[in-house]
C-alpha cells in the first residue's frame, strides 16, 4: 500500500485561520481525547504524574513571534496536524505497508495491525506530523478522525473532527480542498492560504490562512475627527448648548 | 537526528559484514574449510547481528517480516529483501567453501547482493529530503566506501583497502564540508515553515508543550561545535588515520588486528555524527536544529 | 465556523468501496489493498449532559458514557453559553476526573500542620468532630467562626448557611480576583463584564479589549473574537504582554500596568475635546444631566440635588424647570444650571466637561508615563470616534422608555469593551473600570446595537442590591446578606467602638466598597487577632496556603504559628476540597468533596448564572457518575451540618434537618416566594412554568432532560436599552428576576463616593479615623480619576524599575490543571518572560536563571525572551509552580523544580513607608487585592538545581500513580 494511490478529486483537509486562532489548546485536547478512546491504540502517557510527563499529541500548538521590518513584534499561534499531502513521503517511505493515502478522499492514514514502529515514516515528514507511540509501539497520526466525518451514530453536523468541533474561535475548518466550489476552497482563494515548506515538494492538503495586516501605523485620515470643538470645560458645554438650540424645538 | 545505539551498530556492522562477504564472493580472498568458517562467521556475525540489532527500534519487532513487502517503493523494504536474499545466496556460497570449492557465478551475484544491500541502506537515509545533510550523493558514497573498505580490510585485500579507505577519508571530508552547510541552502526555513517568513523574522517562542516529546528525542540532538569537532578528528584518525599508514607498510596478524580495531571504532564514531549531525527540518518547528 | 459539511459527506459506502477499488488500479504486485475500516464505530452508550466545571466558564458539556464509565466530553450544541465549542480544560475534565489527587475520605490531622500526615476517618466522626467545633462557638460568639469560600459556584447556598450560622465573616474569593471590576460596574451602569455583560458580537465594529482577560468567560470571549473576525470586524488589544487574545488583535497597545485608567482618561479627553460624545444618550439615560450641589460649605456638597421624594432632580428641556429625572415625559437638559435657595447647581456634565478636558489629560502628557506614543493615543481615539459616529447602526425597532417615550429605532455606536482582571488588579483598579465604563457611556455604547450588553438578571443597579449586614447575637442568625453595595458611611460594617465587624475588615474606611470581602486578608487578620481572634477558619476550594494568597510563605507561617501555650495561632482548621492541594496539609479536618462529574450543583439566576444577552438562564450539574470513593458534595455536606448545628433555615420545625442533600435544596429552598434556585420547570397553578412558581420535586430530572439548563429569550423588542426599556423591565419581573419594574440610569457619578469623601472632609456622624481621611478624599472621587499604583509611592521605582505580572494560561486553570495528566503536558513549568532590552541588558541566554527581588523577597526561576512585551514589563502564567509533595505528583515535577510562584514576591501589606503605618497592598476603594502593582528588580543568576526558594517538600499520603497512562473505557 506504500504506492500513493491516483490522486483523488476529493481531498478532505483543514484550513487553519492564523489571523484568529488564539492559542488555546482547545484542539490538542479535543483531539488527544477523542483518539485516545478512538482509532487504534489509545495516546499514551508516559510518567504522567511523574518528573518527566510526556505523552502522543496528534496535534501540537506552537507559538511564533514575528518581528517586522516596523512595528511591534507580533505573536501567531500555530496549530500542526498531519497536512494529509498529495505526495505523502510518510507513506511511501512505509516498508510494511501500513502507512496508507486513502484513494477515495486522500487521508493519511495508518494501519496499526501493521506496523513494526521503524519511525520511517516519521523521519520523512517534514512537519513532525507523526509520533511513536511509546506504550503500544506503533506509529500514531492525525486520521482527520475518519471514524468521526462519516460516521453514521453521530448526528450529520457532528460528522466533522474533534479539533473542528471543539474549536473555540473557529480558526479551525474542515471540508473537500479537491472541490474549488467548497467553502474551504473559497476560503484559501479569498484570504491567501498557503501552504507549509513548498520546497519540500509534499503538497500538502492542509492550507493556512495568514494574520491580516497588524498595527496600523500612526499616520491618520481619520484625524480630523478629533478636531476640537472647545478646549476647556465650559467651551464643551457652550459648545453642545448651540448644538441643541440648532436642534428642532431647541433654544427652549 | 538522535543517534540512536541500535541503529549506529545496525549500519557499521552490518555495512562491514556485507562489505566483506562482498570480496568473499568475488573470491578475495577464496578460503576454504576452517578459515572459510572463519571469514563466514565474521561476515554473518556483522551482517545478521547489524540486522537484529536494528530491529531493537522497532515498536513491534514481532511484525518484522512484514517489513519485505513494499518493495516496490521502499528502500527499507528493499534493503530487508536484499539482505535476506543476499545473506541466503552467501549461505550456500560459505556451505561451499566450507566443503572445499569457490563458486564462481554465485559468488558474484552474492557480491552483487552485497552492492544493492549496502546501497538501499545508503538510500534510507539519502532519499529524506527532510534532512538535508544526509540528501547527496556523498551518502552512498561513504556507505560504499566505507563498507568495501571495511570489508577489504577484514578480507586481508590491501590494495583494495588502501584504496577505498583513501576515498572514503575523502568521501568523509566532502561529505563534511558540503553537508555542514546545506541545510541552510536547501531552502527551508522557520519562515518557510511556518509560512510566516514574508511578515518578518520568524522566532520560535512558546513550544507546543513544555516537556519533552517524541519528536524533540528522535529528531533534534544538538551536539556542541567544540565536541563535534573532536569527535570528527577522532573518528577520522581511527577510521582511515591509523588503518591507512599500516596498510600503506605491511599486513601482519598484530598489525591487521589493530587496523580493523581502530577501524571498527572510527567508523562506530563516524556514525555517531552521522545520526547526531544530521538535521532534521521538523525541528525549526521548536527553534532548534 | 465548523467546516460546513459539504458534499464530501455524500461518499456512500459505496464510494468507499469504489476508493478502495481504485487503490488497486496500478495492477501491481503485492496488490494494493486498502484496509477496510470502521468508519461509523458506536460513539458512546449514552451522552448525559451536564455542566462543566474545569474553570468558571460554566459551559455545559455532554459526556459520553462507554460501560458506565467517562469516555470523552465535548462540548454540548444547545448550550447558551459554549454552543458546542470546549476549551482545553473541558476537554481534559476526563484527566480530572481520574485524578491520583483525588481526596478519597474525610481525614484528621495526626501530624503537626503542614506535615501532611493524616488519618482517614469515617463521615460520622468528621461531621460529630465538626459540630463539636462549631456548636459552641455559635452559641457563643459566632464571629469566633470565618467561612470563605474560594472558587465557589455557590455562594447564593453557602451565604445563606454562613447567615444562618450567625456569623459576619463569610465571602468568597472575589476581593483577590475582580471585586474592582464588578464594583465599578455596578455603581457605574448595573453591570459589569462577563458574568454581568458581554459585547455584542453579532453587531460590533470594533472591539477593544482591556487588559488580561483569557481567564474569565473564556469560551464566549474566543467565540466572540472568531465571530469578529468572520466579519472582518476590528480588534484592539491594551496589555502589557502581547499573547493570546492580543496575538489576534488588529493593533495592540502595550500599555505600561498601572497606566490603564490614564489612557483611557486620554481617550476621554480626546472625544470629549472633539465633541464626539452621544449628548443624547448622556442626556436620558446616565445622570449626567443630574445636577450638582456645587456650595463648598454645605453638608450638601457634591450631592445630588433631590425632590422631596428624594428623587435626583434634572432640568427638564420641555420647562426649563428642575424635574425629577424619571418624570414621565421629561427630557433632561445635559447641560443643566439651577441657582435655589442661594446654591448654585449644575449637572455632572459640567464636572465632567471640565475635568476631562483639562490638558492634563492629553495623550502628549501622559504618553511617557502610559508607554503608548500620542500620536498612536490620538489614533486610536480617533478610531472609535469614527465607528462610533460615522458607522451607527439602526435598528428598526420600537421602543419605549421608561419615561414614555417612544423611540422609533435603536441607534447603536457599535464600539465594545471587555476587562477583567488585568486593569482590575491594582490599588487604582476600582477608578480605572470605572474610567473605562465612563468611556463606554460617553460614545452611548452600552446596552445599544453594537455596544455592550447586559445579561440578565443585569442589568441591576447597587440600590437594587443588598446592603453589607454584620449585626451578630449569639445562637441566631445573622440580620441580613453579609456582602453587598454600601451608599454611605451608614452602611459600613463597624462594631460599636468603631473598629471592623468583620474579621477581614470588609466594609470599612480602609475599603469601603469591598462588595466581596477580602479573603485574602482573612489569615493574616485571624493571626495578629486583628480586629479580633477567631476560633475556627472554615473553607472550601481556596488553596490559601499556596497561589490564592500573597506573601505564600508567611501564610504557610501563621497557619502553624503556636502561641506562647503551644496552641495554634488560629486555633482549628477545616477545609473542603476534592484533591489533594497544598492547603490540605494545613488543615485539622478536611471534608473531600466529590469531582464535578459526581455532584449536583446549581448555576442559579440568584448567584452567577449562565445567561447570555438575549436569554435568562439557568443550569445544574448532576452526577453522571457516582463517586467510587467515600466523597460527599461539599454542599450536601453543608445541608447535614446545618441540620446538626440547627441552623435557620436548614431545620424543620420540629428541629430536624430540612434538606437531605444539596439536590433537596436545590429543588425546594424558596428564596422569595416563587422564586428558587432554579427558575425553570417549577410548579404553576396550570402545572409547570417557568421564572416564578412552586418547588418541584422532579425539577432536577426536568433539567436533565433538557440537556442540563433552562433558557428563557429576551424578546426582540426588549433586547437593548434594557435599563431603560419598559418591555424588557416588564418581561424581567415576569422572569422573576425583579419584582417589580426598576428602570434607573448610568451613573457617571456615584454620589456613595462622595457621601465617603464628604465623612472625610469632617460631615456626619461617622467618621473615618484621621490617618485615612486623606487616602478617602483622593480615592474616593464621584468622576472616574487616575493615581498612580501604590506601590510606585512605597518602593523606589528606580530601583524595582519592572512591572512584574502573570496570566491564567488558556489551558489551565488555576493550581487546578496542574494535576491533570494532558494538560500539565502542555504548562508544566513556567518562565519568566524578558522584554528584548532587558534580555539584552543583562546578556541573557535560552536556558538562563535570574534572580527577581521585589521589596518583600526573591526568587530564581528560570528566564525566557518575549519581543512582544511592554519593555517596562516582566510576567509568567499564574500558578504553574506547585509545592513538592502536593496534587499527588512526583518530588521532582517540573511544577515544583522549574515552576514558581510571583506569590513569593507580594505582601498584602505594602513596605513601611515611615509614616509608623502598614497600608494594605489593595484597592482603597474595595480591598481587591493589588496583585499587578507589584515592582522587581532583576539580576543575572547562575542556575541554581531548583527554583528558589526551595520548600520543603509535603510529606502527603499519595495514592500510586500510573506510571504509563493508556486511558481507553470502550473495550476494541
Amino acid at each position: 500500500m506504500t504506492q500513493l494511490p491516483p490522486p483523488s478529486d476529493v481531498k478532505l483537509g483543514l484550513v487553519i485561520d492564523l489571523d484568529t486562532c488564539v492559542g488555546c489548546h482547545a484542539c490538542v485536547v479535543a483531539c488527544k481525547g477523542w483518539n485516545t478512546e478512538n482509532y487504534g491504540a489509545a495516546l499514551s502517557d508516559s510518567d504522567p504524574y511523574g518528573a518527566d510527563p510526556s505523552g502522543t499529541f496528534l496535534n501540537r500548538v506552537h507559538s511564533y513571534e514575528v518581528q517586522p521590518e516596523t512595528g511591534p513584534a507580533q505573536q501567531v499561534h500555530f496549530p500542526k496536524s498531519c497536512l494529509h499531502c498529495e505526495d505523502a513521503p510518510c507513506v511511501t517511505v512505509c516498508p510494511t505497508g501500513a502507512s496508507y493515502k486513502r484513494a477515495e478522499d486522500g487521508i493519511v492514514l495508518v494501519n496499526e495491525d501493521a506496523c513494526i514502529g521503524c519511525s520511517l515514516c516519521a523521519w520523512a515528514c517534514p512537519y513532525g506530523a507523526r509520533e511513536l507511540d511509546a506504550a503500544a509501539g506503533v506509529m500514531k497520526k492525525c486520521t482527520l478522525c475518519v471514524d468521526r466525518i462519516y460516521n453514521e451514530n453521530l448526528p450529520e453536523v457532528d460528522r466533522t473532527p474533534a479539533c473542528v468541533r471543539t474549536c473555540p474561535s473557529g480558526a479551525r475548518h474542515f471540508g473537500d480542498l479537491g472541490d474549488p466550489e467548497s467553502a474551504v476552497s473559497q476560503l484559501v482563494a479569498e484570504r491567501g492560504g498557503f501552504d507549509l515548506m513548498p520546497e519540500q515538494g509534499t503538497k500538502p492538503v492542509n492550507k493556512y490562512l495568514p494574520p491580516r495586516p497588524r498595527d496600523a501605523d500612526e499616520i491618520d485620515i481619520l484625524a480630523p475627527l478629533l478636531a476640537p470643538v472647545a478646549t476647556d470645560g465650559k467651551g464643551l458645554v457652550a459648545w453642545i448648548d448651540r448644538a441643541l438650540s440648532a436642534l428642532p424645538g431647541g433654544a427652549r | 537526528m538522535h543517534p540512536a545505539p541500535s541503529v549506529i551498530a545496525f549500519t557499521t556492522f552490518s555495512g562491514l559484514g556485507f562489505g566483506l562477504l562482498f570480496w568473499l564472493g568475488l573470491g578475495l580472498p577464496a578460503p576454504t574449510g576452517l578459515v572459510a568458517l572463519g571469514f563466514y562467521v565474521i561476515a554473518y556475525v556483522g551482517a545478521v547481528g547489524g540486522l537484529l540489532a536494528s530491529t531493537f527500534h522497532l515498536g513491534r519487532p514481532e511484525r518484522a517480516a512484514k517489513a519485505l513487502t513494499q518493495w516496490r517503493t521502499s528502500w527499507l523494504s528493499r534493503e530487508g529483501i536484499a539482505a535476506i536474499v543476499t545473506l541466503l545466496l552467501g549461505g550456500v556460497l560459505a556451505l561451499a567453501a566450507l566443503f572445499g570449492s569457490y563458486l564462481a557465478p554465485l559468488g558474484w551475484l552474492v557480491s552483487l547482493g552485497c552492492l544493492v544491500t549496502v546501497g538501499t541502506t545508503a538510500m534510507i537515509y539519502a532519499q529524506l529530503r527532510t534532512v538535508p545533510r544526509w540528501r547527496h550523493w556523498t551518502t552512498p558514497a561513504l556507505f560504499f566506501t566505507l563498507s568495501l573498505g571495511g570489508g577489504a580490510l577484514l578480507a586481508n585485500q590491501g590494495a583494495a583497502a588502501l584504496a577505498l579507505l583513501t576515498l572514503g577519508a575523502v568521501v568523509q571530508f566532502i561529505a563534511w564540508v558540503t553537508g555542514d552547510t546545506r541545510f541552510d541552502r536547501s531552502g527551508t526555513t522557520t519562515g518557510s515553515a511556518t509560512g510566516l517568513g514574508d511578515l518578518g523574522e520568524v522566532r520560535a517562542f512558546l513550544p507546543p508543550h513544555s516537556g519533552p516529546n517524541y519528536l524533540l528525542r528522535e529528531f533534534v540532538y544538538v551536539v556542541g561545535r567544540k565536541h563535534a569537532f573532536y569527535l570528527r578528528l577522532i573518528g577520522m584518525v581511527l577510521a582511515f588515520g591509523v588503518p591507512l599508514p599500516i596498510l600503506a607498510v605491511e599486513l601482519t596478524h598484530l598489525t591487521a588486528g589493530v587496523a580493523v580495531l581502530s577501524h571498527v571504532l572510527g567508523v562506530l564514531c563516524l556514525r555517531w555524527l552521522f545520526f547526531a549531525q544530521a538535521e532534521h527540518v521538523v525541528g525549526l518547528y521548536y527553534g532548534k536544529r | 465556523m465548523d467546516g460546513p459539511p459539504e458534499k464530501r459527506l455524500e461518499l456512500t459506502p459505496k464510494d468507499h468501496a469504489a476508493g478502495a477499488a481504485r487503490a488497486d488500479r496500478n495492477h501491481c504486485w503485492p496488490p494494493m489493498t486498502q484496509p477496510v475500516i470502521d468508519l461509523s464505530p458506536k460513539v458512546s452508550d449514552e451522552i448525559r449532559k451536564t455542566t462543566c466545571y474545569m474553570c468558571a466558564c460554566r459551559c455545559g458539556i455532554d459526556v459520553h458514557m462507554k460501560d458506565g464509565k467517562v469516555a470523552y466530553i465535548e462540548g454540548n450544541r444547545d448550550h447558551p453559553v459554549n454552543q458546542g465549542v470546549l476549551c482545553a480544560k473541558g476537554s481534559a475534565g476526563i484527566m480530572q476526573h481520574n485524578a491520583p489527587s483525588r481526596l478519597r475520605a474525610p481525614m484528621k490531622r495526626t501530624g503537626p500542620r503542614g506535615s501532611g500526615q493524616y488519618e482517614e476517618i469515617s463521615w460520622d466522626e468528621a461531621l460529630d468532630l465538626a459540630v463539636s467545633w462549631l456548636k459552641p462557638i455559635r452559641d457563643t460568639a459566632p464571629e469566633k467562626l470565618a467561612f470563605f469560600t474560594g472558587r465557589d459556584q455557590s455562594q447564593s447556598f453557602t451565604g445563606l448557611w454562613a447567615q444562618g450560622f450567625g456569623t459576619p465573616n463569610y465571602a468568597a474569593h472575589g476581593g483577590f480576583c475582580s471585586v474592582n471590576m464588578a464594583a465599578a460596574g455596578i455603581y457605574t451602569m448595573g453591570g459589569a463584564f462577563w458574568e454581568f455583560g458581554q459585547p455584542d458580537w453579532d453587531r460590533t465594529k470594533l472591539f477593544l479589549l482591556f487588559g488580561v482577560a483569557e481567564d474569565h468567560d473564556s469560551n464566549p470571549i474566543k467565540m466572540g473574537i472568531g465571530k469578529l473576525k468572520a466579519r472582518g470586524a476590528r480588534m484592539v488589544g491594551v496589555n502589557p504582554v502581547r499573547t493570546g487574545y492580543n496575538a489576534v488583535a488588529d493593533d495592540w497597545f502595550g500599555v505600561t500596568p498601572g497606566n490603564d485608567g490614564l489612557l483611557i482618561l486620554a481617550l476621554v479627553h480626546c472625544l470629549m475635546t472633539a465633541g464626539k460624545i452621544d449628548t443624547d444618550y448622556l442626556a436620558r439615560f446616565t445622570n449626567a444631566s443630574v445636577l450638582v450641589n456645587q456650595d463648598p460649605k454645605s453638608p450638601e456638597y457634591g450631592l445630588f440635588l433631590r425632590d422631596d421624594d428624594l428623587q435626583p432632580l434634572v432640568i427638564d428641556r420641555n420647562t426649563g424647570k428642575p424635574a425629577p429625572w424619571n418624570g414621565q415625559g421629561v427630557e433632561p437638559l445635559l447641560t443643566g444650571k439651577l441657582r435655589q435657595r442661594g446654591t448654585t447647581h449644575v449637572s455632572v456634565f459640567h464636572l465632567m466637561a471640565d475635568r476631562y478636558t483639562d490638558p492634563v489629560h492629553a495623550p502628549e502628557n501622559v504618553a511617557d508615563r502610559v508607554g503608548i506614543p500620542a500620536a498612536r493615543i490620538r489614533r486610536l481615539a480617533a478610531d472609535i470616534a469614527d465607528v462610533a459616529f460615522n458607522q451607527e447602526i439602526v435598528l428598526d425597532r420600537e421602543w419605549t422608555d421608561f419615561r414614555g417615550k417612544v423611540h422609533a429605532t435603536m441607534v447603536g455606536r457599535p464600539v465594545s469593551f471587555h476587562a477583567m482582571r488585568g486593569i482590575s488588579a491594582h490599588s487604582n483598579g476600582f477608578q480605572t473600570c470605572r474610567a473605562l465604563h465612563m468611556l463606554q457611556i460617553l460614545i452611548g455604547s452600552v446596552e445599544t446595537p453594537g455596544g455592550m450588553r447586559f445579561k440578565p438578571p443585569y442589568p441591576k443597579p447597587a440600590t437594587a442590591h443588598p446592603k453589607p449586614h454584620c449585626k451578630v447575637v449569639p445562637g441566631q442568625a445573622l440580620n441580613g446578606p453579609h456582602l453587598g453595595y454600601p451608599q454611605g458611611p451608614d452602611d459600613l460594617c463597624l462594631a460599636p467602638d468603631g473598629g471592623p465587624a468583620r474579621i477581614d475588615k470588609a466594609f470599612t474606611w480602609e475599603n469601603p466598597l469591598s462588595a466581596h470581602g477580602l479573603m485574602h486578608m482573612v489569615i493574616s487578620n485571624a493571626h495578629a487577632g486583628d480586629p479580633y481572634k477567631i476560633d475556627t477558619l472554615f473553607m472550601f476550594m481556596a488553596n490559601m496556603s499556596w497561589n490564592s494568597s500573597m506573601n505564600t510563605r508567611g501564610v504557610m507561617k501563621m497557619l502553624t504559628d503556636t502561641d506562647e501555650n503551644g496552641d495554634y495561632v488560629i486555633p482549628r482548621i477545616i477545609y473542603a476540597d476534592a484533591y489533594r492541594s497544598e492547603m490540605v496539609a494545613y488543615a485539622d479536618l478536611i471534608l473531600p468533596d466529590t469531582t464535578y462529574l459526581e455532584r449536583h450543583d446549581c448555576i442559579s439566576l440568584l448567584d452567577r448564572p449562565i445567561c447570555e444577552a438575549d436569554a435568562a438562564a439557568d443550569a445544574i450539574r448532576w452526577p453522571v457518575v457516582e463517586p467510587d470513593r467515600d466523597v460527599r458534595g461539599f454542599q450536601s455536606v453543608l445541608c447535614d451540618l446545618g441540620g446538626r448545628l440547627g441552623l435557620p433555615g436548614f431545620v424543620n420545625a420540629d428541629g430536624s434537618t430540612k434538606y437531605a442533600n444539596y439536590a433537596d435544596y436545590i429543588q425546594q429552598h424558596l428564596r422569595r416566594p416563587g422564586i428558587g434556585p432554579l427558575a425553570g420547570w417549577r410548579v404553576g397553578e396550570h402545572g409547570l412554568q417557568h421564572g416564578r412558581g412552586d418547588p418541584n420535586d422532579s425539577q432536577i430530572d426536568a433539567y436533565i432532560a433538557n440537556g442540563g439548563f433552562w433558557i428563557k429569550h429576551v424578546p426582540e423588542g426588549a433586547a437593548y436599552y434594557k435599563p431603560f426599556n419598559r418591555a424588557y423591565q416588564d418581561w424581567a419581573v415576569e422572569t422573576g428576576l425583579y419584582d417589580a419594574p426598576a428602570p434607573y440610569i448610568f451613573q457617571l457619578y456615584v454620589e456613595p463616593l462622595r457621601r465617603f469623601q464628604l465623612a472625610a472632609e469632617g460631615h456626619g456622624d461617622r467618621q473615618p479615623p484621621d490617618h485615612l481621611r486623606g487616602q478617602i478624599k483622593v480615592t474616593m472621587d464621584p468622576l472616574p480619576i487616575w493615581y498612580p499604583p501604590f506601590e510606585d509611592g512605597h518602593v523606589d521605582p528606580a530601583e524595582y524599575n519592572l512591572h512584574a505580572l502573570t496570566q491564567r494560561p488558556a489551558a489551565m486553570y488555576h493550581s487546578w490543571g496542574g494535576q491533570n495528566a494532558w494538560l500539565r503536558q502542555i504548562h508544566g513549568h513556567n518562565p519568566l518572560y524578558v522584554p528584548t532590552a532587558v534580555w539584552e541588558k543583562h546578556k541573557f541566554k535560552d536556558g538562563d536563571w535570574a534572580r527577581v527581588t521585589s521589596a518583600h523577597g526573591s526568587i530564581t526561576v528560570p528566564v525566557a525572551h518575549q519581543a512582544s512585551l511592554n519593555p517596562n514589563t516582566v510576567w509568567t502564567w499564574n500558578a504553574i509552580g506547585k509545592r513538592k509533595g502536593a496534587w499527588a505528583l512526583d518530588k521532582n515535577a517540573p511544577e515544583a523544580t522549574k515552576g514558581f510562584l510571583l506569590n513569593h514576591l507580594i505582601h498584602e501589606l505594602l513596605p513601611p513607608k515611615g509614616d509608623g503605618l502598614r497600608w494594605s497592598n489593595s484597592d482603597p476603594v474595595t480591598g481587591q487585592a493589588a496583585w499587578f502593582d507589584l515592582r522587581v528588580k532583576i539580576e543575572r543568576s547562575g542556575a541554581p538545581a531548583e527554583s528558589q526558594p526551595v520548600l520543603l517538600a509535603l510529606d502527603m499520603p499519595n495514592p500510586d500513580t500510573p506510571k504509563t497512562l493508556r486511558w481507553k473505557v470502550g473495550k476494541p
